[in-house]
């Protein structure tokens, strides 16, 4: 039984290889494909191997802080400044950009096509009396999400269940419950234009700046958590950021379109103008 | 393992002495304080109407069942210590879900190990080499407890209980089984049956207990009994008058 | 029906990745499976005839655990094996033993509890004769587990059914990881989370074919068994 037992952890424990690493990440960028890109080009340039855990950015947060990761990839600028401020990080850079979209029905009986702005957008869908469907799983576009609620004056968790619907999981899920309901969805665009269930929902709302989409890169602290692979997450964060890194991030495109726009290098990336 | 036994060497199991035993189910003492000595090696037949208590006896003998009240010695030793010397024959034989070899070479491993041949001889005195290698739940029901038979008498037990074993078997079986059981007693082996069969008794018993209502009524040689039973009960019970 | 096309479509043209994800569920579960059947099948037999007080709540307690959701257990092992945890300097989470160790937590309750259903039936039939023999502890214990082997697959077939099909405890301490843990269930998930509703299908069809052949196996076995009444 015992010799068994070992034989089992010792057949299947890649964990320790110098050269890998694990790194949690928020969904958007698994699920759009960018990794699928960027990690043969990382493990060609550096030998890295990048294992990644894909899930909702405050999971992702929660999970490297009992340093279950040796990299952090995410998208909610304050909660990761939190993160290294309370030491489990050994420092956050910008990393690429892209934006957040309101996606929702053609016939959009709120009328959000026609919004002024973010706010006016929500209102619209509020007044509506229109379904809206939330991640509701405080991930990096559950906590944008309901920063803009706050911003229209509009607290939907009080409608939550009949109009505000908090699916509690991931963004893929979430638009798949919102397309088949004919709900408004915030998603992220790189999600969204690689989705494949759209239906009859398409970008209703979309350019206006609260919309922007930051992603954050940030090391593990090794003073935390000392079993992190500490030298190998520094080369994928400086492979990441430096311009062969960034270079590879901006080719990447679906139908033929960028998904994510690198920023590593610009100290005025919040005040960018988005197309 | 015990070593062989003959008939003229003291079987370590007897005088069995059962004293004031009594069993008790919900409100009914269905062993109403049994006192029973056996000290004769041979063949004694438990007989009596259903529900008298028969059975019972045999599994508090063989320690399937503790009694609330009384006590069992059998030579020296209580149930528990004889229990390794003793072996049972149910009415309805279990055998395993494996060949009618393999049935044997489980109850006795130390045997099927040194001596293997003894399983194949043990086949044989019951009639069943030829199915050595058959799944033994596919066997008929006569064959299926001379197989059991052949189970229980391979650690060469001193006290041999059956508990109407050869109830609704096939003629030839049931020739087989009482050959046997016959054999073995006149080896030494101390046989107590319980049976309804009389033409059975007849031919099998020394003696004969009479069960009654949870009590041993009647303890007679088997001639006299069934010529001349001492109690009304009994007289009943041979006369096919007494049912219950 | 498309599901089927490209599931068939997809069996057909070899494709490296569904191997690949078929070979890794199937690894972890029949892993998974056999410890845990190591584990639960004496286990389940030993409670099954051994009296001793706190006997049926150990059963019930059994049967309880059978329904416990995956995404518990998922946790459980995760806050074990994470770094943090007692069992991260093992290094083990995020990998395919993790996986296995979540499964064999999943089932072994799954497989006790159904296999001591089945032995006590047969120590209804045994008892008494085993008793009669002087068979008893562990001699018991494996006479019962031969004698009760074809009807024991049942109970495997239930426990390997549940690991297989099993996403929310995988996900959790395997992490999706593309070609280190990426199993046919957590696949389908991903698939599912992209959109890729017909390929998610196709895979659950895939898993289904899978599911099928096992379970023709073992029924299979089964009428050898009935044959030789020795189910």
């Amino acid at each position: 039984m015992k010799p068994f037992l070992v034989f089992v952890v010792l057949a299947f424990s890649a964990h320790t290889q110098a050269d890998t690493i694990i790194v949690q990440s928020t969904t958007s960028t698994q699920n759009s494909g960018l990794y699928d890109y960027l990690l043969p080009i990382l493990k060609k340039d550096t030998g890295i191997q990048a294992n990644i855990v894909a899930v909702g950015t405050g999971q992702a947060i929660n999970n490297a802080r009992r340093c279950d990761g040796d990299l952090l990839l995410v998208h909610a600028r304050s909660a990761e400044e939190t993160f290294v401020a309370d030491g489990y990080g050994e420092y956050r850079r910008d990393l690429m950009y892209n934006d957040f979209v309101i996606v929702g029905p053609k016939a959009d009986p709120a009328n959000v096509a026609g919004a002024r702005d973010v706010t006016d957008a929500l209102q619209r869908i509020r007044q509506a009396g229109a379904k809206f469907a939330s991640r509701g799983d405080d991930s990096g576009t559950h906590k944008k999400e309901r920063s803009l609620w706050q911003e229209a004056a509009i607290d939907p968790v009080a409608g939550s269940g009949q109009w505000y619907l908090e699916t509690g999981s991931g963004m893929g899920a979430t638009l798949n419950t919102g397309v088949g309901l004919g709900a408004y969805v915030l998603t992220d665009r790189a999600t969204w234009m690689s989705f494949a269930n759209k239906q009859d929902s398409t970008i209703l709302f979309e350019g206006a700046p609260p919309l922007f989409n930051q992603y954050g890169v940030i090391p593990v602290s090794a003073a935390k958590c000392p079993n992190v692979n500490r030298e190998a997450a520094e080369t994928f964060a400086r492979w990441l950021l430096s311009e062969t890194g960034q270079a590879a991030i901006a080719a990447y495109q679906v139908d033929g379109k960028q998904l994510f726009f690198p920023n590593a290098n610009d100290r005025l990336n919040s005040s960018i103008e988005l197309k | 393992m015990n070593t062989l036994r003959s008939a003229n060497m003291p079987n370590p199991l007897l005088p069995i002495r059962i004293s004031n035993l009594r069993l008790i189910k919900g409100d009914r003492a269905v062993l109403a304080g049994v006192n029973l000595m056996i000290d004769e090696p041979g063949i004694t037949v438990f007989m009596g109407p259903n529900g008298a208590g028969k059975t019972l006896l045999l599994r508090c003998l063989h320690g399937l069942i503790n009694p609330d009240q009384g006590q069992i010695t059998l030579g020296d030793l209580t149930v528990a210590d004889s229990r390794d010397q003793q072996a049972m024959v149910f009415q309805h034989p279990v055998l395993l879900r494996r060949t009618a070899l393999q049935n044997l070479a489980f109850a006795a491993p130390g045997i099927a190990r040194s001596e293997p041949q003894r399983l194949i001889e043990a086949l044989e005195s019951v009639h069943l080499a030829d199915r050595a290698d058959q799944p033994a739940r596919m066997l008929s029901g006569g064959e299926q407890q001379r197989l059991a038979l052949a189970r229980a008498l391979l650690s060469k037990p001193a006290l041999l209980l059956l508990d109407e074993a050869t109830a609704s078997l096939d003629p030839a079986s049931v020739q087989v089984i009482e050959a046997l059981v016959k054999a073995q007693s006149t080896q030494g082996t101390k046989v107590i049956l319980v049976s309804h069969d009389q033409g059975q008794a007849r031919r099998l018993a020394d003696d004969v207990v009479f069960i009654s209502a949870g009590q041993a009524a009647e303890r007679s040689p088997a001639n006299q009994f069934f010529i001349a039973p001492q109690t009304p009960a009994a007289k009943a019970y041979l006369a096919g008058e007494l049912l219950l | 029906m498309d599901a089927v096309t490209e599931a068939f479509r997809l069996i057909i043209a070899l494709d490296a990745d569904l191997f690949e994800i078929l070979w890794l569920s199937i690894r972890v579960s029949v892993i998974a499976l056999a410890i845990s059947a190591v584990i639960s099948l004496p286990l389940g037999t030993w409670l099954a005839i051994t009296e001793f007080p706190g006997r049926k709540f150990c059963i019930l307690l059994l049967n309880a655990l059978m329904g416990m959701p995956p995404v518990v257990v998922g946790l459980m092992v995760y806050l074990l094996l994470s770094r943090s945890g007692p069992l991260g300097w093992l290094g083990l989470l995020y990998t395919p033993t993790a996986m296995i160790i979540a499964q064999v937590v999943l089932i072994t309750p799954i497989i006790a509890a159904l296999s001591n259903q089945v032995i006590e039936n047969l120590h209804q039939e045994y008892s008494d004769t085993f008793y009669s023999m002087g068979v008893t502890g562990r001699r018991a214990v494996v006479a019962y587990l031969v004698d009760a082997r074809y009807a024991l697959t049942t109970c495997i077939l239930a426990g390997f059914g549940r690991a297989i099909a099993e996403v929310g405890a995988v996900i959790i301490v395997g992490g999706n990881i593309d070609h280190l843990t990426r199993v046919m269930t957590t696949a389908i998930a991903l698939e599912t989370s992209k959109g890729n509703l017909s390929l998610a299908l196709s895979l659950g069809t895939v898993l289904l074919a899978l599911s099928l052949l096992v379970n023709s196996l073992v029924i299979g076995v089964r009428e050898y068994a009935a044959k030789r009444q020795y189910a």
